[in-house]
């Protein structure tokens, strides 16, 4: 075994942001999956080359406890015999990493684009500063390389030839101290959820003018099957909920359609937004920032242009 | 409560973000420097925690002399003592940072340290946890929301649609994200009292590191200047034809 990585699930399939990783994975060589549930999505991990499941089931661990799931990984890690571990860039997977670093005392390296093992014990890398405004050339010397993959960077691209890959289950073994922190989990409240995995965000700044102008955009974002998104000055005006942000200290979304509306485009936010596969502004001003970041752009009031947009979308 | 919170002076970065010709640093001769944003909630909720309930912040830095502007600028916000940990010029790495900052949390009676998530420069994601391992203390991060209660704090964040909540007794670590509060603006009165405070300051023992950064570079982006579609109402035709081209329209 190479790598080793921990798959997240989302409603039982492998997260979005865990298939970008194991398709990082695989460029360093045989690919192990990590799963904490009661079933392992093995059809879905077989069209990504993963060759073993291991399976940590609820009997064993239940629910998430973070450094529970380092231990774990720590123990798979010496007796698979991997050179890599790695999770998606996620809170839960950055904050698993940094655990599985301290219990190991080796280097973890967050929000990783590239890895290349470069013999021996060297792995040659590429990784995110600045929430990916910045790239870092580095080089990481440890016997086992720990690494989260940044999700908005790293395309998911499913395995040439599907593999056959074979479910073992693992019993780890875990000290109390482990399990002191866990999380209690409960339904949360509507709105902010899905914007990382969003299809289409409508995004809405300063242009917008209070918290009243929403309304064309929330009407919009509904007609394109999609969420409303906000920039940090609409946060700290309290205008939308911190949970609805865009940008470097918010969400990073990654969707098929990015709609700025009254968004200059400070530098924070297009780090939030540069994982969007279009960009469309809608802007008073032609020299906004944004533009430069953007495939198309109307030049206007969104007051106007939205409404409009939304009756045409409507008629059709 | 007696709660020590780390900080950390980054740059300021505005419309655009440059290195320098050496590849080692952002290029911060056009800007200014600041307290981290996950770092600037983190003083503040410090600072409401012992408004509501007593006790006192301390505020921590590691990095150059210069940073005591940034704990100066903590003080204003209402933190009633400041450390610097002076670095000689060399990047501290996450494990030394961790290190550096425990042994300051054993010199002192700290029943909570709170940190940022992440620094906004160098994006690390674990100084909080390594610092919880060295102290053998709990820790939850990217937190939220935070209350203190009679056998600890409960700290929460919100992860693909569901709320999870973590128990910690303390003493305990906690890493927190902007959005947790508003961070106030600091009064005068605070300003003043801040420029006059005494800062601690201590030399942290350097430990090289087995990831190293070789240079630092800005990403050449996918996009270039936007086509203009138009203007005002009458771009909206073409403006539905490229959404129809995209295949966003199901």
């Amino acid at each position: 075994m190479t790598a080793l990585v921990l798959v997240e699930l989302d409603g039982g399939a492998p997260a979005d942001a865990s298939l970008r990783a194991l398709t990082l994975a695989r460029s360093l060589g045989d690919v192990g999956a990590v799963v904490f549930a009661d079933s392992a999505p093995a059809d879905a991990l077989a069209q990504y080359g993963v060759t073993d499941v291991y399976l940590v089931e609820s009997s064993s661990l239940d629910g998430y406890a973070p450094q529970a799931w380092a231990r774990t990984l720590a123990g798979l890690a010496s007796e698979t015999g991997a050179t890599a571990v790695l999770a998606a860039g996620t809170d839960r997977g950055n904050e698993v990493l940094a655990h599985l670093g301290a219990i190991t005392g080796l280097p973890m390296a967050a929000n990783c684009t590239l890895v290349t093992p470069d013999g021996g014990q060297t792995h040659r890398l590429v990784r995110h500063r600045w929430a990916g405004l910045l790239l870092e050339d580095a080089v990481m010397e440890a016997p086992v390389a720990l690494f989260t993959v940044a999700t908005d960077s790293v395309a998911n691209v499913s395995a040439e030839t599907p593999s056959s890959p074979q479910v073992h289950v693992h019993k780890p073994e875990l000290a109390e101290a482990d399990l002191v922190v866990r999380a209690a989990e409960s339904p949360a409240g509507a709105g902010g959820a899905s914007l990382a995995t969003a299809r289409v965000v409508v995004g809405g700044g300063r242009g917008v003018g209070g918290a009243d102008g929403f309304v064309p955009l929330e009407e919009l974002a509904e007609l394109l099957g999609g969420v409303v998104g906000v920039s940090r000055v609409v946060t700290s005006e309290g205008w939308r909920p911190h949970k609805q942000q865009v940008g470097q200290t918010g969400t990073k979304i990654t969707p098929e359609l990015y709609l700025a509306c009254g968004i200059s485009g400070a530098i924070q936010h297009i780090a939030g937004c540069a994982g969007a596969k279009h960009i469309i502004a809608i802007n008073t001003d032609p020299g906004a920032p944004i533009l430069s970041h953007a495939d198309y752009a109307v030049i206007g009031d969104l007051h106007q242009v939205i409404p409009a947009l939304v009756e045409a979308l409507r008629s059709r | 409560m007696e709660i020590l919170v780390c900080i950390k002076r980054v740059p300021t970065v505005g419309g655009k973000i440059a290195v320098t010709p050496d590849g080692q640093e952002v290029d911060t001769r056009a800007s200014g420097f600041s307290i981290s944003p996950h770092e600037e909630c983190a003083v503040e909720e410090a600072v409401q925690i012992t408004e509501r309930g007593g006790g006192s912040v301390s505020v921590l830095t590691l990095g150059p002399a210069e940073a005591v502007e940034q704990l100066r600028g903590a003080l204003a916000l209402g933190a009633h003592r400041a450390v610097l940990l002076e670095t000689d010029g060399r990047e501290f790495g996450p494990i030394a940072t961790a290190a550096a900052i425990a042994a300051e949390v054993r010199s002192g009676s700290y029943d909570l340290v709170l940190l940022g998530n992440e620094a906004a420069d160098t994006g690390d994601y674990q100084v909080g946890v390594r610092l919880a391992h060295e102290l053998g203390w709990p820790v939850a991060t990217g937190i939220k929301n935070l209350s203190v209660e009679d056998a600890g704090v409960v700290a929460r964040r919100e992860y693909r649609g569901v709320e999870e909540a973590y128990s910690l007794p303390l003493p305990a670590v906690v890493t927190v994200k902007e959005g947790i509060n508003l961070p106030r603006y600091p009064s005068l009165p605070g300003r003043l009292r801040a420029k006059r405070a005494a800062v601690e300051t201590s030399a942290p023992v350097h430990v090289a590191e087995g990831l190293r950064k070789e240079a630092l570079r800005v990403p050449e982006s996918s996009k270039h200047q936007a086509s203009v579609l138009g203007e005002g109402v009458d771009a909206v035709p073409a403006l539905v034809r490229v959404l129809e081209e995209w295949g966003v329209l199901s």
